[in-house]
Order: structure tokens, then sequence, then C-alpha cells
């Protein structure tokens, strides 16, 4: 029997979730061995033709991380999901938007006039913007298209799963190769990692006072927090409480507060306003009555 | 929609405890106001979850109303403070999705004012006709082509 095909693919991404498949360290080995990697473009040298090549189906499974933010991006997941039998959204941005997804709060002009004119970096006298048809020597020069927003990846094609995390840890990138090799996967749709919120896993949730009331709002990059004491408690804004478990406690552990990158638990449907309703009565203010 | 005219649709989250028997009131009370808000009773403005008014915006309503006791009133102590607390970061976080914070209110009405409670909700109706329709499926959906449709200006590029 031939092996299982697998492709990786990124979109708008910082590379990090590459780097997380790095991370297998000597596990990858094996993973190596058991499939057949066809397209893995920060590490391997395929084109958009061989993936084209491919009957539709062959691939057992793509791994596509980053958020879709670029017609270039849009075609090549759109292709991928043709060719996949099974589609994994690989890390936050692909799962939810991510950090790309922030830009999606200014607009696509402001975009383009703080990173080509504005930031300090910028050198660009004659005001060049990118555009999607250039001509140069009579040859026409083609870019892919900016897109409106940056989507996360099931707005865009269907996805089978969702593995989680800035970037997902090893261990939960290994288990659900595991799982989907021996075909023990959990319903479609599902997210691969535990339901509960990261406070029930946090090393610290034994330090949380029983009414938890927030003095004064703190942030990491002015003070730096005790070591042992639920961050919430003592004013750092942390996301534990609609967050996902499952991330190994990560940042916790290197004393920074929760971000959320697991993604809001099943009950929270939305893990900013989630977390603002739990939030904002904490803070103890004198003033309002 | 008669007659072609935008006519807004309201959600209103009344306190059980003042508010919704404000409301109740007015009806009593005989009062004319516009038919436009649909009241949802709740045990106390502090139950009014963010999410519940981002919901009733993301699924069709064009304006939320938001109504409790007076501060020092609440049946339960302080569940008002809670919405109170909550109300200004609700506001911020809309308009940073592009959604004017007026469309979005709260008040303090009791079960003695009912004649407040049609007078807030004539406001409102009239607040968000002038605004026109929140369209949030507009302003968000992914156009056919996956490329998303919103009411942000577009670069032109």
């Amino acid at each position: 029997m031939s092996k299982p095909k697998v492709a990786f693919y990124w979109c708008a991404s910082c590379g990090g979730c590459e780097e997380a498949v790095v991370d297998l360290a000597e596990d990858i080995l094996g993973v190596v061995e058991a499939v057949d990697i066809v397209l893995w473009p920060v590490a391997l040298d395929f084109k958009l033709s061989d993936v084209e090549a491919l009957e539709d189906g062959e691939i057992a499974v793509s791994f596509i991380n980053g958020a879709v933010r670029l017609t270039e991006h849009e075609e090549w997941v759109k292709l991928l999901r043709r060719k996949s039998q099974m589609v994994v959204a690989f890390g936050s941005c692909a799962h939810l938007g991510g950090i790309p997804g922030l830009a999606n709060a200014v607009s696509r002009k402001l975009i383009f006039e703080n990173k080509y004119f504005r930031s300090p970096t910028a050198d660009n006298p004659q005001r060049v913007l990118p555009r999607t048809v250039s001509e140069v020597d009579g040859h026409e020069l083609e870019l892919p298209e900016f897109l409106h927003d940056a989507l996360p990846l099931d707005e865009v094609i269907e996805v089978d799963y969702y593995l989680p995390g800035c970037a997902p840890p090893p261990e939960n990138i290994l288990g659900a190769v595991q799982a989907i090799l021996a075909g023990e996967l959990p319903p479609k749709g599902s997210v691969l990692a535990p339901d509960k919120a990261l406070c029930e896993s946090c090393p610290r949730n034994e330090s949380k006072p029983d009414v938890v009331r927030i003095e004064k709002l703190r942030r990491v990059a002015f003070e730096t927090p005790d070591p042992e004491k639920c961050f919430l408690a003592e004013g750092y804004v942390c996301m534990g409480p609609v967050t996902r478990s499952g991330c190994g406690e990560r940042c916790i552990h290197a004393n920074m507060p929760c971000r959320g990158c697991f993604g809001p638990t099943p009950e929270a449907a939305d893990q900013g306003t989630k977390f603002l309703s739990g939030s904002a009565p904490l803070f103890a203010a004198d003033d309002e009555e | 929609m008669q007659n072609g005219e935008f006519e807004p649709k309201l959600v209103g989250f009344l306190c059980r405890w003042c508010s919704y028997t404000g409301a109740d009131f007015a009806g009593i009370s005989r009062l004319q106001y516009p038919p436009n808000l649909v009241p949802i009773r709740v045990m106390c403005s502090g139950r009014v979850d963010p999410t519940f008014v981002v919901k009733a915006l993301a699924e069709g309503a064009d304006g939320v109303l938001i109504a409790g006791c007076h501060p020092g009133d609440c049946h339960y102590q302080e569940g008002n403070f809670r919405a109170f607390r909550r109300y200004p970061l609700l506001l911020k976080m809309l308009e940073q999705f592009g959604i004017e914070p007026e469309r979005v209110r709260l008040e303090w009405i009791s079960a003695a004012e009912g004649e407040k409670f049609a007078r807030v909700v004539s406001e409102l109706t009239e607040t968000v006709r002038a605004l026109g329709p929140l369209d949030w499926k507009g302003r968000t959906a992914p156009r056919e082509d996956g490329v998303q449709q919103g009411k942000r200006e577009v670069a032109n590029v």
C-alpha cells in the first residue's frame, strides 16, 4: 500500500506554524516515514503544477496555516480542498483569523498607506503601490490582489478539523497526525483540543481569590507579574476564563498572561465579548455611585 | 418595512423587576410609542451579556435597548452596576467594529416610569431610523468569490 499523501500550505502567516512542525524534532522522522509529503512550500520544492497533476482527493490530509488575505491564498486553498480528503485548519490564523485578522479593524486603504508611505522604514517618494497588473518593458506582470479582509480558512473552504494555537504545540500536532493515521478522529468540525477553559488546568488557579476584584489594571510591558498569583486577580488581562485549554500553559509558565490563542471555549460564542462580559464587573470602581 | 420606508427593528432587554414592569405600566397608562421594540424579559440588567447584544445585532436587530433598575434599586443589590461597567466597553468594541454606538442604549427605568419607557423607545427608534439599517450581514458577509464585501473604504489600487 502506498503511503498516505500529506500537504502543508501557508497563507498569511508568520512561519511560526511551520516552526512548530519542525519542533516535532526527532518525532518528525516517524511522521515522514508514515506519510508522503507532496507539498510544503517552506521546506520542499513543489510547484503549483505538481499539485494540479494530482487526482482529486488524492491527498489524504492538507494542513493549512495562516489567514486568507490574498487571491493567491484563495486559489491555493480551493485547489487543496479539491485535491484533499481532509483539510485541517492549522493554528490560530487559519482557525479564527489570528493576528492578521486584527487588520480587519481598519480599512484596506489605511493598511496600504501605513505600510507603503507612513511607516518609519518606508522610503517611497514616488508613492508606488503594488498593483495587480503592471507593465514593464512591454511585459505584463501580475501580483495577487489584497482581499478586503483577512479571512479564517472556513470562510473560504470547508474545513474538517481545527488544530488551534499560536503555534499549535508539537505534542498536539503529533497527537492529531497519529489520530488521523489511525483513523481515530472526533466528529467532523471538531477543534482538536479540550473543551475546558484554560483556568481549569492553570497552575495558578489555586491562588485565585473567591472574589476577584481588580483595583488597578496592569500591563506586562511595564510591570513584572508575581510568578505565583492569578494574573486576573492581580490586574493583568488574562484570557484564560474564555479560552480553550490544551496548550500546556506555555505562556503561564513563562509568566505571561493568556492571550487566547486557542480560541473560545464551546460555551463562549464570541471570545472577546464573553471576556468583556466576565471581566468588566470585576473592576473596582468607587465613582460609580 | 412599509411603503419601502425603513422601520427600525429594536430588541429590548428589560429587567424583570423595574423596566419590564415600567413597560407594562406604559401600556396600562395607554401611552403611545412606536411598536418597533421587541421586549425580552431578563431577570436583571446584570444578566445581559454583551454577547446577547452582539447576537441581536448580528441576527437582524438595528438597535438594542438595555434597561434596568435605577442605581441602588437593584433587586440583586448590584446587578445593574455590572451592566453599567460593561456598557462603555461594549460601546467601544462596537465602534471598533464600525457600528455606530448610538444603536445601543442603556437606561434606568423604574416600574413607575412608564412615561420614561415610552420616551426612551421613541427616542431610540428615531435615532436608529436616522442612522438607517444596520445590515450586519451585508457588512460582514463574504462575496460569492470569497472576497469579503464590507462597507469599509476600499483602496483604489
